[in-house]
């Protein structure tokens, strides 16, 4: 693509952004109540406020640790739960109706039900966990499902060693269904994260803290932390990806 | 060495595939298996090589036995080059000695470092053959290795798998009485 065709893409984009902010502005205006409509200049001065909070930034490192703690051990244990159930049909038996229940079952359910078991401040992790945990075994069980059999047939005869099998057959093949798996569940599990904390209220947390503007009535402040929410989300899901194609890369670096 | 099949019979869903087969394969000279399509070759192939089992008799001298195979598929690892194909079937390859024996097939400098998914079929196939022959084995199965390869390098090919193939023990399955005449092998009608 031609670099004035990108920009000029990129300017219609951007034109797009400022049309729905304009209007947001001209609404909080004719509103005219703070409390109801907080405009995007009130919400940026309430979060250039907030950036100068110590509390703030300890609000976000809370939940990002915890949210992403319960995210990396969904993806641990989804892992070893779909390569069990690749190889053997009696735990994909076994597993298939607890990950149909935890499909079905509405987030807010799990985490009244969460918030008996264990102490808020765990909530996070917990209810992060379950929300990703059935995205990262099915697709992964998809995954080693459809590994080309006849490669593996290969592999035997020529007698390749299994860490070979797994760089050169396996990793390959899985990959995607991985990469799929990740962008799937890390936005779900982020917006599920802080659901879990607005309702657990956490002490220290960000779902504790957009909880209070609501009690406070203070909505530029609520709009602040949403925007702050969906801006980590939106870093996490960048970042992971980058982080994904970096070891992809380097797992293909000796192919050619 | 000498393969020793007796008596070996194979059936699918009650259909006899084989039926008492009795051969002996040698690495005094290659072995071309013929046949008409439906006659158990493939499925001698897959029992030797130990992918599937058969039914009744008996396989001797594929004890310890290392073999290297060129499937009816290329079965290749489409995100490697043709070079890596190659490579990850030895334990310490030499990849000067592997160019070599790729340009050597009529591949080019630049072909061999592309993943294999953008090689041609013929050029898949002859990486699938070289694969076979680079192995560090002891017998080489080839299920119809030179079909869709046009005459010169047919011709090419098999002068290479005479090349390469160092004293071990061959068999071919082929519908093509050519190719025995040009591998110098006996020919075992099915």
């Amino acid at each position: 693509m031609k670099p004035s065709t990108i920009w000029a893409d990129k300017l219609k984009k951007l034109t797009g952004v400022f049309f729905w902010l304009g209007l947001w502005q001209y609404a909080a205006i004719k509103i005219g109540k703070e409390v109801l409509l907080a405009s995007p200049l009130s919400t940026i001065k309430a979060l250039i406020s907030l950036c100068g909070q110590s509390a703030f930034w300890s609000a976000i490192v809370f939940s990002l640790t915890r949210i992403m703690l319960g995210f990396v051990l969904a993806l641990v244990v989804g892992v070893l739960l779909a390569g069990l159930s690749a190889v053997s049909d009696m735990a994909r038996y076994i597993f298939a109706p607890l990950f149909s229940v935890i499909k079905a079952v509405p987030v807010a359910s799990f985490i009244i039900l969460a918030l008996l078991w264990v102490r808020g401040g765990n909530l996070s992790i917990c209810i992060s966990f379950l929300m990703v945990l059935p995205i990262i075994y099915i697709n992964m069980l998809e995954g080693f499902t459809q590994v080309d059999r006849k490669l593996l047939e290969m592999a035997a005869v020529f007698r390749l060693s299994n860490a070979k099998k797994i760089k050169y057959i396996y990793l390959p093949q899985i990959m995607p269904y991985f990469t799929a798996a990740c962008t799937t569940s890390l936005g779900l599990c982020w917006k599920s994260g802080i659901a879990a904390e607005v309702i657990g209220l956490p002490n220290g947390s960000m779902g504790n803290r957009l909880y209070e503007t609501k009690l406070y009535m203070d909505t530029a402040e609520m709009f602040a932390w949403t925007v702050v929410i969906v801006l980590i989300s939106f870093l996490v899901e960048k970042g992971f990806l980058w982080l994904l194609n970096k070891i992809n890369g380097k797992i293909t670096d000796g192919f050619l | 060495m000498n393969i020793e099949i007796k008596n070996l019979s194979k059936s699918y869903n009650g259909t006899p595939v084989l039926e008492n087969l009795t051969l002996t394969l040698t690495d005094d000279k290659p072995t071309c298996l013929m046949g008409t399509s439906g006659r158990g070759k493939t499925t001698l192939f897959s029992i030797i090589l130990g992918l599937i089992k058969a039914d009744e008799g008996e396989i001797t001298g594929i004890e310890n036995t290392r073999f290297s195979a060129v499937f009816q598929e290329d079965r290749l690892c489409e995100e490697l080059s043709a070079l890596m194909n190659l490579a990850i079937v030895q334990d310490n390859p030499h990849k000067a000695q592997l160019s070599e024996k790729l340009i050597n097939m009529g591949l080019t400098a630049d072909e061999i470092r592309r993943p294999v998914s953008q090689l041609s079929g013929g050029q898949k196939r002859r990486v699938a053959i070289l694969r076979a022959l680079v192995s560090e084995s002891d017998a080489v199965l080839m299920d119809e290795p030179f079909k869709g390869l046009d005459e010169d390098t047919r011709r090419l090919v098999i002068e290479q798998v005479k090349a390469n193939l160092d004293g071990r023990l061959l068999m071919v399955i082929t519908h093509d009485e050519e190719d025995a005449h040009l591998l110098g092998a006996d020919i075992i009608d099915l």
